[in-house]
């Protein structure tokens, strides 16, 4: 019998592999596919305080095994979540981490004021970091400064662990993952998408209505893998990877650098159980390996 | 919907850029009704990633069909895939076109698809004449060469209307202006004869046809549905990609085709410059 849980000190996850914000829906639209049981953890599609329209289409395009999206954060909101989506959840055993967004500080605030009522969610992922909200892709995760003020006010206000969600559109991303952790978060998850575009070269338009997108997908994980590797080394908080995991020994590649728990994103759209079937694959390396617990995977990158 | 792995490619035609497989998949043709799609994983590679979206066009016992024409990479390599190999399927997804359940015995139906878009027709069309519908099939392209189905639907003994816009086959022009014609003769003959029921317009094929159609419902005040197209990134509701302008309980937003649709009704589209 493997151990596969593994522990983030303010949450103990049955397995390591939780899906990622946005590419999940709120769960239930999973449930033909998946038994939401058996996942180390669901991080549900950002939610501002109100519906939010998103942007116009085409709000996707493909790229050599990537996918570039520019959907704006379309959404319910948190009172509609809470009311309707949550109770619905209320007995799948898996975490329910909620990633919040914000326009404006006050937003940040109003929504994780609404969420702290609500006991059924484990913890927050502050999401500090999509690139296609506002102007030129610019959001909060971009500097140190920024991210350290949010991060503080969003500590502050929340009643349980913050994990703050890192952009990988920066010069240096340890600086902006010490930032988040001096201003009290509890772990950090990385990457969000990489700032994209793409053009239709017969009406020389972009193929994106946003102009700018964020890429995801297998094109992004040797670059993901990278700063996930930066963050992991330096920081003293538990880091959560993500970037293009679609396998069980993709996913083992961020453990190994140092993940202590991995997010399953765009891969998701492709093969809807594929969170499960990569939990079945981490297990079957340990087994293999004759790695008893899979913690013992963790930081466990050779480079002599 | 469900998940087929290994959905066994049993037969293929191909006509030049157009194609047809016929799937057998017991568990998803169970439930499969006209209008809802699949989505077919063209390879395992990671390159095209996404799968691609493909309405039913038929259903025959375990077989489902569907029927595309070579756009892009993707259906260019689903293109080469052959009997005997299998194809990783999600289906059957979305709404479907909204039927009534009892017999509609003395019904007309008028169905009208642009290219590709008479794919999900043929399955609508048979359903229909099940319940005693009549369906008069308006199928329009660019030449007599994509019309590729016309003789299949003859050959049903359906009741078919062709337009190309070059002349080389039927009536010379877009489909629209065929369909309002034929549409103005049958209402005339029918107000002629005794009391029938409301006819209904059901189309699917590029925007720009389908807004051409809306006009001509709106005009001689029939209702109408449209099997509408979008990039598609999952095809179950969690990636909010597909999205077009919807009207729906009075509000007017970004809604999903993948699961609200693809088949929307006439008044609920906000047609956009297409």
């Amino acid at each position: 019998m493997i151990d596969l849980s593994v522990d983030l000190g303010f949450l103990k996850l049955r397995n390591p592999v939780l899906v990622a914000s946005g590419t999940f829906g709120y769960g239930l639209e999973f449930r033909p596919f998946v038994n939401l049981n058996r996942l180390g953890g669901i991080v549900v599609k950002g939610l501002y305080f109100e519906p939010r329209e998103g942007n116009p289409p085409p709000r996707l395009a493909e790229s050599a095994s990537g996918l570039i999206n520019a959907i704006g954060l379309q959404g319910i909101g948190a009172r509609a979540f809470c009311e309707k989506v949550l109770p619905r959840l209320a007995r799948v055993k898996a975490p329910i981490i909620v990633n919040v967004c914000g326009e404006t500080d006050e937003e940040y605030l109003a929504v994780i004021d609404y969420l702290n009522r609500y006991d059924r969610i484990a913890a927050y992922e502050l999401n500090i970091s999509c690139p296609n909200i506002r102007a030129g892709g610019r959001c909060p995760a971009l500097s140190p400064d920024s991210t350290h003020s949010l991060v503080k006010l969003a500590k502050a206000a929340a009643r349980r662990p913050l994990i703050t969600k890192l952009s990988p559109n920066v010069t240096d991303i340890v600086s902006v993952a010490r930032a988040a952790e001096e201003a009290g978060s509890d772990a950090i998850s990385l990457v969000n998408t990489l700032l994209a575009m793409a053009v239709d070269v017969e009406t020389r338009r972009p193929r994106l209505a946003n102009v700018l997108g964020g890429l995801s997908g297998p094109a992004i994980k040797p670059v993901a893998l990278r700063m996930v590797y930066q963050v992991a080394s330096q920081a003293r908080i538990p880091v959560i990877g993500m970037g293009g995991i679609m396998t069980g020994r993709d996913a083992l590649e961020f453990m190994i650098v140092g993940a202590r728990a991995v997010e399953v994103g765009t891969a998701n759209f492709i093969d809807p159980g594929a969170s499960i079937r990569i939990v079945g694959e981490i297990e079957a390396f340990c087994r293999e390996k004759k790695t008893g617990r899979v913690e013992e995977i963790i930081g466990t990158l050779v480079t002599d | 919907m469900l998940k087929d792995p290994e959905a066994l490619i049993v037969r293929k035609e191909t006509w030049g850029e157009y194609c047809l497989l016929a799937l057998h998949s017991p568990r998803l043709a169970r439930t499969a009704k006209p209008g809802q799609f699949l989505m077919v994983r063209v390879s395992d590679q990671p390159y095209p990633l996404l799968r691609r979206p493909f309405s039913i066009h038929a259903r025959e016992r375990n077989r489902l069909e569907i029927f595309f024409s070579k756009v892009g990479t993707g259906t260019a390599i689903l293109a080469e895939r052959n009997p005997g190999e299998t194809l990783d399927i999600l289906g059957p997804l979305g709404k479907g076109f909204r039927i009534a359940r009892k017999k509609q015995t003395g019904g007309t139906a008028f169905l009208v698809g642009g290219g590709r878009g008479i794919a999900p027709l043929y399955f609508l069309a048979r359903e229909l004449r099940s319940r005693g519908v009549r369906p008069r099939i308006f199928y329009g392209g660019k030449t007599e060469s994509h019309l590729p189905l016309l003789s299949k639907l003859a050959a049903q003994g359906f009741d078919v209307f062709v337009s190309t816009d070059d002349g080389s086959l039927g009536f010379r022009g877009f489909i629209g202006p065929m369909l309002e014609r034929e549409l103005a003769r049958w209402l005339s003959a029918s107000r002629r004869g005794p009391a029938v029921r409301q006819p209904e317009i059901f189309a699917c094929g590029p925007d720009a046809m389908l807004k051409g159609v809306a006009g001509i419902a709106d005009r001689y005040q029939i209702p109408a549905q449209f099997s509408l197209e979008a990039i598609m990134g999952c095809g179950i509701g969690a990636c909010w990609g597909c999205v077009k302008r919807i009207k729906q309980a009075g509000r007017t937003g970004w809604v999903k085709i993948c699961e609200d649709g693809p088949v929307f009704k006439n008044s609920e589209i906000v047609w956009e410059d297409a």
